[in-house]
């Protein structure tokens, strides 16, 4: 029981560092997600097949990999001043932008097609039907999808520990290692603190949910 | 569909606009990949020295037992954790009531639980000497509740008239599921369950990070004993190959999902006939039940 108050600062240092990681590579995602999403509905045949080559390649590529690729290639390619937090940063926000652009494609896939074709009717470009017409409407449907990403990014975030980051799953690696507590102990205070971050998550998408809802 | 319907079918101008900006994106995107090209080259990541280890056969069986070991444990976790995600699905859709709490409880624990953290934990309390299982145990647990997931909301969806038409016809419920409701729910989840497959394979790799012989760390310790040519290490070739090998793994199982999703929607287009009687007698089920206020008009006939 006392490895919580044994350890405390350790366990407050992973659990800020697991909330950063999250919150930073949940920007990136959501935005390289909306505007590869952007790029697979647009005119442009080019830009459409970078966005598939985007989510095809991403999505098969096993997160191991990517913070393997990242911590290693970044580096030999010139990025040298970058530390081991913002390539985490990186593989986890580039891995999680190719499940967002799938979840914002269909959301704008169920936007009446009316909509669109009015807005074009009035005379709108494609970047004005889609920034200022669909996407919002999107945003109601993509929602849901979009926050149960979040909470597997959230849990993804574990797998940084084994690149030199220091979060929750690099307290319960030196923890476990430093014996002497119940290993059990320690994964449920780790447990307790994920839980934590994803019903935070969890509850914030229901609000802005609810929100949204209102609007229609 | 939606792509036609967001910009008009492009005029003159448009056309050619839409043709100066193919031309400078592509530019731009190949510029990118040439420029990757380019410092990876200068780096000297393309220098034959970091690539000739490749060629030896020694190398090859090494890699291959590494695919081997990967490709063992993912069959493993896959079959475990169909098991697992049967049993549990079973126990949700249970009508005991203590039944059901209990499974409730483990499919919700292990779904919010990071995988690496169940590994981490069954690595240091109960597998220290047997990494494979402490990988395979840990991607059971995490994928059977996502499968018993896939498993009941797959059941739940078969439509309600198919259930209710069994138990009038007098079988008990053990019959229900297995020559009702799981033939027809099979059919619907096999896409979601390879999809979720597809994350177990991919999941395999985290062994790497408990010191696991599967491929990556095959590839890392490959890497670091590779002597270095002319002060460049074989990190970048050792990650080109195989997350090349990763990538067709993946891609390969992917396909095999996209290609059931195919073949299952093309079938039940092609038994149009059997299918139309099916949706009619779906709408005017949830008709009488939107007029009644409760659904107990089928129950109270039966009585």
């Amino acid at each position: 029981m006392n490895v919580l108050s044994d350890n405390f600062a350790l366990f407050r240092e992973g659990f800020l560092g697991t909330v950063e990681l999250t919150a930073l590579s949940a920007l990136l995602a959501l935005v390289l997600g909306t505007v590869v999403a952007a790029f697979r509905v647009s005119p442009v045949p080019a830009l459409r097949a970078f966005g598939t080559a985007w989510v095809t390649l991403l999505r098969n590529t096993p997160l191991v990999l990517l913070f393997l690729a990242v911590t290693l290639g970044l580096p030999a390619l010139g990025l040298k001043g970058w530390d081991s937090f913002w390539l985490a940063v990186m593989a986890l926000g580039c891995y999680t932008s190719a499940f967002i652009c799938e979840a914002v494609r269909s959301g704008i896939n169920t936007v009446p097609v009316g909509q669109a074709e009015a807005a074009r009717s009035l005379g709108m470009t494609f970047g004005q039907t889609l920034g200022q017409i669909v996407l919002p409407q999107a945003a109601r449907t993509a929602i849901p999808p979009i926050g149960s990403l979040l909470i597997a990014l959230a849990k993804n975030t574990a797998i940084a520990s084994g690149f030199n980051v220091s979060e929750l799953g690099s307290v319960q690696k030196t923890l476990n290692a430093d014996s002497g507590y119940n290993i059990f102990v320690i994964f449920l205070w780790i447990a307790i603190c994920y839980i934590i971050i994803t019903f935070a998550i969890s509850g914030l998408f229901r609000l802005l949910e609810s929100r949204l809802a209102v609007a229609r | 569909m939606s792509g036609s319907v967001l910009y008009d079918v492009p005029g003159p101008r448009a056309r050619v606009r839409n043709r100066v900006y193919g031309v400078l994106s592509t530019v731009a995107i190949l510029g990118l990949i040439a420029f990757l090209v380019h410092r990876l080259d200068v780096t000297g990541q393309f220098q034959a020295g970091l690539w000739d280890d490749y060629e030896y056969t020694e190398t090859q069986q090494r890699i291959l037992d590494g695919l081997l070991t990967t490709l063992k444990t993912f069959a493993l976790a896959a079959v475990f954790s169909l098991v697992l995600g049967a049993v549990l699905a079973a126990a949700r859709l249970s009508d005991h009531r203590p039944v059901r709490w209990a499974a409730t409880v483990v499919v919700e624990f292990f779904r919010a639980m990071p995988l690496l953290i169940m590994i981490f934990l069954l690595y240091a309390a109960v597998f220290t000497t047997q990494q494979m299982w402490a990988l395979v145990i840990g991607l059971t647990l995490y994928n059977g509740s996502v499968q018993a997931e896939i498993f009941r909301s797959g059941i739940n969806a078969v439509p309600r008239g198919q259930s209710e038409a069994a138990y009038a016809l007098g079988l008990r419920k053990t019959q229900v599921m297995t020559s009702v409701l799981i033939p027809q729910a099979v059919r619907s989840m096999l896409p979601s369950i390879i999809s979720q497959l597809v994350v177990t394979l991919k999941d395999t790799s985290l062994g790497f990070i408990i010191l696991y012989e599967e491929l990556l760390f095959v590839g890392k310790s490959f890497a670091q004993q590779t002597q270095p040519v002319n002060g460049v290490y074989a990190f970048i070739p050792m990650v080109i190959v195989f997350g090349s090998i990763y990538i067709l793994l993946c891609l390969a199982l992917s396909s095999l999902a996209t290609w059931v999703e195919r073949r299952t929607q093309r079938s039940r287009k092609g038994a149009a006939p059997a299918m139309a009687p099916v949706v009619g007698e779906s709408g005017s089920v949830t008709d009488p039940g939107g007029h009644g206020g409760s659904g107990a008009g089928g129950g109270t006939t039966a009585q």
